[in-house]
């Protein structure tokens, strides 16, 4: 089956459609028709220019520009992460602990992925490596944003509570101890919801993706059972290096805990 | 046993303190609400920072872990907070004579800490204190919420404690009574400055 190609009409009629919500929402005076034409521009440009520059990626393979547009995608990836918290590590500490953790969990991941699963030489070969990351970096980024958020706002809620263990002598990782494996927790639950639903109720974005490109559908399946597989090990992996930094982070070197390193809500 | 000494000891907002309580001691510490007394506890048990020095006996609290120092100076902070679902639960040795001495039986160790009354909670969480034997008391209004009968238990049980184990004591109150009662000397923060209390 060979691809049919979206010409710039075809695209109209979404866009069409999504003037009308827009008319819609203003007749209705929901007061969102701006921040839906902005989201909507917004992502428009955003995926034209992605494709563009993947375009010319994919024409030059030369491993410089590569790295570099999977650096900017983790950085972005990093402040998302930070921008979703109530409240944040102050100063680089903010985007820092979401950037390390991602890097360490999602691209070793992708580069085991590519390197080892589906074997791609070379393995920073474009057409692989980008959507790769760009899915494990997309999704282990809501778990982590979840996990941190979880750990800063109990460790802000429950000050009294790690406070009293510490007062009676107890170290800085049993006295957040509980708050920590809560946190874990809350931000492993979406992908492990995700891969019981996967096929069931949901069809997932990269298989459906493959299908409409014309791929076999069992060929699909396999490339997205790769996938959740290897999101649910950078979720997990990510999650535990953040939570971890995070909560050590809101202790000193005195373990005394130290709230005033987050911003206000 | 336990000496406590502070050597131009700064907590947040307060002036310098030289400040020794010997073995056995029992001194007393009042001032205004604001003034800076659970801020000064709260430092001398290293959970904010400060300046100068602290010691118990000959060791420098910067010499310390962290733990170990706080296992030593326990510190009794007016609101108790609580950490499992069962009272006993946080309690680590024998409690009989500490529970019986606040009188408690020892059946509200099976309790739920969400159902304690507040006078429950605060002399609970003295003998959850009193339980892992520090060597250094700071006491902040232990019986803020207690009736005269149960503040008078409150008040022989820390004394006996402390001459038993030779521990020092800091303790805030706002009653001149109970502080002549407790206090062998007495201290009073005005204007950020830590003075002795005339009587």
């Amino acid at each position: 089956m060979e691809l049919i190609h979206l010409s710039a009409y075809d695209l109209s009629i979404p866009a069409l459609l999504v003037l009308a919500l827009a008319a819609l929402s203003w007749r209705l005076r929901l007061g969102v028709e701006r921040q839906l034409l902005i989201a909507a521009l917004r992502s428009i440009l955003q995926l034209l220019l992605l494709g563009l520059v993947l375009n010319t990626l994919f024409s030059q393979r030369a491993p410089l520009p590569i790295l570099a547009l999977a650096l900017f995608m983790l950085t972005v990836a990093g402040y998302e992460v930070m921008a979703r918290q109530k409240r944040r590590f102050r100063g680089l500490w903010g985007i820092g602990i979401g950037t390390l953790s991602m890097f360490i969990s999602s691209f070793s991941i992708t580069l085991l992925a590519v390197h080892l699963v589906v074997r791609v030489d070379p393995w920073y070969t474009p057409q692989y490596l980008i959507p790769l990351l760009g899915m494990l970096l997309g999704n282990t980024m809501s778990g982590m944003a979840i996990a941190l958020d979880n750990l800063t706002r109990n460790a802000w809620q429950q000050r009294g509570v790690i406070e009293a263990q510490l007062m009676l002598g107890e170290s800085w990782d049993r006295a957040i101890g509980e708050i920590r494996r809560d946190a874990l927790r809350s931000g492993l639950i979406p992908i492990i919801n995700a891969m019981a639903a996967a096929g069931v109720v949901s069809l997932p974005g990269m298989m459906t993706g493959q299908i409409l490109s014309g791929s076999p559908p069992l060929e699909a399946a396999k490339y997205q059972i790769m996938i959740l597989l290897l999101i649910a090990v950078g979720t997990g992996l990510g999650a535990i290096v953040a939570v971890w930094i995070g909560s050590r982070r809101l202790f000193d070197q005195r373990q005394r805990l130290r709230l005033e390193r987050l911003t206000d809500a | 046993m336990g000496r406590l000494i502070l050597r131009q000891f700064q907590g947040a907002g307060l002036e310098p303190v030289d400040l020794t309580i010997v073995a056995g001691e029992c001194v007393t510490l009042t001032g205004s609400s604001g003034s800076g007394k659970t801020r000064l506890l709260r430092a001398i048990a290293d959970l904010d920072p400060h300046g100068g020095a602290a010691l118990v006996d000959r060791q420098l609290v910067d010499e310390t872990p962290p733990p170990e120092w706080r296992q030593r100076v326990g510190l009794l902070p007016a609101e108790s907070h609580w950490w499992q679902e069962r009272v006993g639960d946080h309690f680590n040795g024998s409690t009989t004579q500490l529970l019986s001495a606040l009188g408690l039986s020892e059946a509200c160790l099976e309790w739920q800490v969400v159902r304690l009354s507040s006078g429950e909670r605060q002399r609970l969480a003295l003998a959850r204190l009193l339980d892992r034997q520090p060597a250094v008391l700071l006491l902040d209004e232990p019986t803020a919420n207690l009736d005269p009968e149960n503040s008078a238990r409150v008040e022989a049980l820390v004394g006996d404690y402390a001459q038993q184990h030779g521990a020092a004591v800091l303790w805030v109150s706002h009653d001149p009574r109970q502080r002549r009662r407790v206090g062998q000397r007495h201290l009073v923060i005005r204007e950020r400055r830590i003075e002795t209390e005339s009587a």
